[in-house]
């Protein structure tokens, strides 16, 4: 039955993979979107990846017929047509952290709501892979997956008006790293300095949904350094490809 | 290039918007714009524009201008009562002014949202292939931010020549809208409307709602009777649309504007028809809207039926 269509307003169109998050869903998001990407189809505007949803704008201008459209766009988002290879291969992306400190003034909160000593949530956090689900909430930001359970903190009690970008947090079972400056209440464990958005590069921004994630730790000398490679712009984080 | 116009007074909320930074939705940058696309439109048409130069959008508020050089302006939407040197200047109207002149607003009289377009258009670096302002990520416009006094706007320095044949362009009456202070919008039903009861659906298409003081170019707050769900009062994150209705648990729907998160987390009732933004954009707080279920046909109809009207009119400018 999937994917269902539906309209968001007048220029837009919603495909549907589930009605539950699983890794399945959001791979089948992912994969509509590489097909839709390679479609050709001449109405197609841009395309927004959610958690279990594809959503399609269209110019309707360059509709054919409605209708048309609608069957179009779910023939060629369908399951089961091959994909080409480099779909399988997912970007494995390693930030490197500064943990604690005044670069992460909340790590000894998260620390003491869990029982763990600050080096257990640092090492339980940098464990884990986390994929991104979706991209959105702000220019960058990464909906990442799943938080190692033992470490869900809830969300300060007063959010702070200002967060610098490149914090990262937790807020009850997320994680996240802020993308650009705002006010917020997650609870900050570290900082890193490498930018996931940047308006003045040719290629804005560092993560893309589908993408898998990794947090590294590291002493405040190598974060100076690599802070001051991603001020000079000569950093590039490190990435693996990973056969699913 | 060089400066055209100085801000001598910023007004309450003034930026500088294009038709939006579009394309970058997937990455969670929103594509801004102006709040009124309809205005927006009309304003670079009479200055003699291409559709998607960068123009001034005014909030309630206006600003005071100083013009730097001889240029052709055209300023639409709301009726700010708006004066060059002291002097009554039309709205839906392009005028001639000269170098050292001021372009003052004054008392709000209809709409919130005016537009004002200079000749050659606002040459502003473009952020993302966009001049468009969007606050909160600093992108955009001047340093991201409205405008402020001094801040000194680029433009195309015209000869006299060419400005003549600009000026004097008036929007027939018959084509400009009617502000009210209140509007029937026309919706395009989502398929959540499933997570609502039949009598909070009901409550919604037969009741108007209030705009709140909450309401700004992110989107719009609204008063009025609770709209209830059945159960749950969020989904799973996905993309909005610029006039999306999300409802979250308090009962209290939010119109998404220009200025939207690219993705949200609540139920949404329906998305507001292309055509029928323009509508919310000029509503102000205490202002009433109310809704009536359309479909995505008649959404299509009026979007057809405003570029045509836009093609005719750009065509029979340029020949007077």
């Amino acid at each position: 039955m999937y994917p269902l269509i539906s309209p968001l307003g007048d220029r837009a169109v919603r495909l549907t993979f589930g009605n539950r998050l699983t890794e399945k869903a959001n791979d089948s998001v992912q994969a509509a979107y590489f097909r839709l990407n390679h479609s050709e189809l001449p109405y197609i505007s841009e395309m927004v990846p959610g958690y279990v949803t594809l959503t399609v704008y269209y110019d309707p201008l360059k509709v054919p017929a409605y209708n048309k459209m609608l069957h179009q766009l779910k023939n060629a988002a369908k399951a089961g047509q091959p994909l080409e290879n480099d779909f399988s291969q997912k970007r494995h992306l390693i930030l490197p952290v500064y943990y604690g400190g005044n670069k992460g003034p909340d790590l000894e909160e998260v620390a003491r709501w869990n029982s763990l000593e600050t080096e257990e949530v640092i090492k339980r956090h940098t464990r884990a892979t986390y994929r991104v689900y979706m991209m959105g909430f702000a220019p960058g930001f990464p909906y990442l997956g799943e938080l190692d359970e033992t470490l869900a903190t809830p969300r300060r009690k007063t959010p702070r008006k200002k967060v610098p970008s490149g914090s990262v947090g937790i807020a009850g079972p997320q994680t996240g790293v802020y993308s650009v400056d705002s006010p917020g209440g997650w609870q900050i464990i570290g900082h890193t300095p490498v930018r996931l958005f940047d308006a003045g590069k040719e290629e804005p921004v560092l993560i893309k949904a589908g993408d898998l994630i990794s947090f590294k730790s590291v002493n405040e000398q190598e974060y100076e350094d690599i802070f001051h490679e991603c001020e000079k712009g000569i950093y590039r984080p490190s990435i693996e490809s990973k056969e699913e | 290039m060089s400066p055209l116009i100085k801000i001598e007074e910023p007004g309450l909320h003034t930026t500088i918007q294009d038709t939006g930074r579009y394309g970058m939705q997937q990455y969670g940058v929103v594509p801004s714009g102006p709040m009124d696309p309809f205005a927006f439109r009309i304003a670079n048409l009479l200055a003699g524009n291409a559709p998607d130069e960068a123009a001034i959008e005014i909030t309630m508020v206006g600003p005071s201008v100083r013009f730097l050089e001889n240029c052709v302006i055209a300023i639409t939407g709301a009726n700010l009562s708006p004066t060059v040197d002291g002097r009554k200047v039309p709205v839906w109207g392009s005028l001639y002014v000269k170098k050292g002149q001021e372009l003052q607003f004054g008392k709000p009289k209809h709409g919130v949202r005016a537009y004002l377009a200079i000749a050659g258009g606002i040459q502003t670096q473009k952020v993302l292939h966009s001049r468009a302002t969007y606050t909160k990520a600093e992108l955009g416009g001047l340093k991201g931010q409205p405008l402020e006094t001094g801040d000194e706007l680029p433009g195309r320095t015209l000869p006299d020549t060419e400005l003549s044949k600009r000026k004097g362009k008036l929007l027939s009456e018959s084509l400009r809208p009617y502000y009210q202070s209140h509007h029937m919008v026309r919706i395009i039903p989502d398929e959540q409307e499933s997570y609502f009861t039949k009598e909070a659906l009901q409550t919604f298409y037969t009741h108007s709602f209030k705009v709140t003081p909450q309401s700004d170019r992110m989107g719009y707050r609204l008063q009025g009777q609770q709209i209830a769900h059945k159960q749950e009062a969020e989904i799973l994150s996905e993309a909005v649309a610029f006039g999306s209705i999300q409802v979250p648990a308090d009962g209290a729907p939010i119109i998404l504007m220009a200025d939207r998160q690219t993705t949200g987390g609540y139920p949404k009732i329906g998305t507001i028809i292309t055509h029928d933004l323009w509508k919310v954009a000029q509503l102000m707080p205490g202002h009433t809207l109310s809704f009536q279920r359309s479909s995505v046909e008649e959404g299509h109809l009026w979007h057809e039926y405003e570029t045509n009207l836009l093609k005719k009119l750009s065509v029979s400018i340029q020949q007077k």
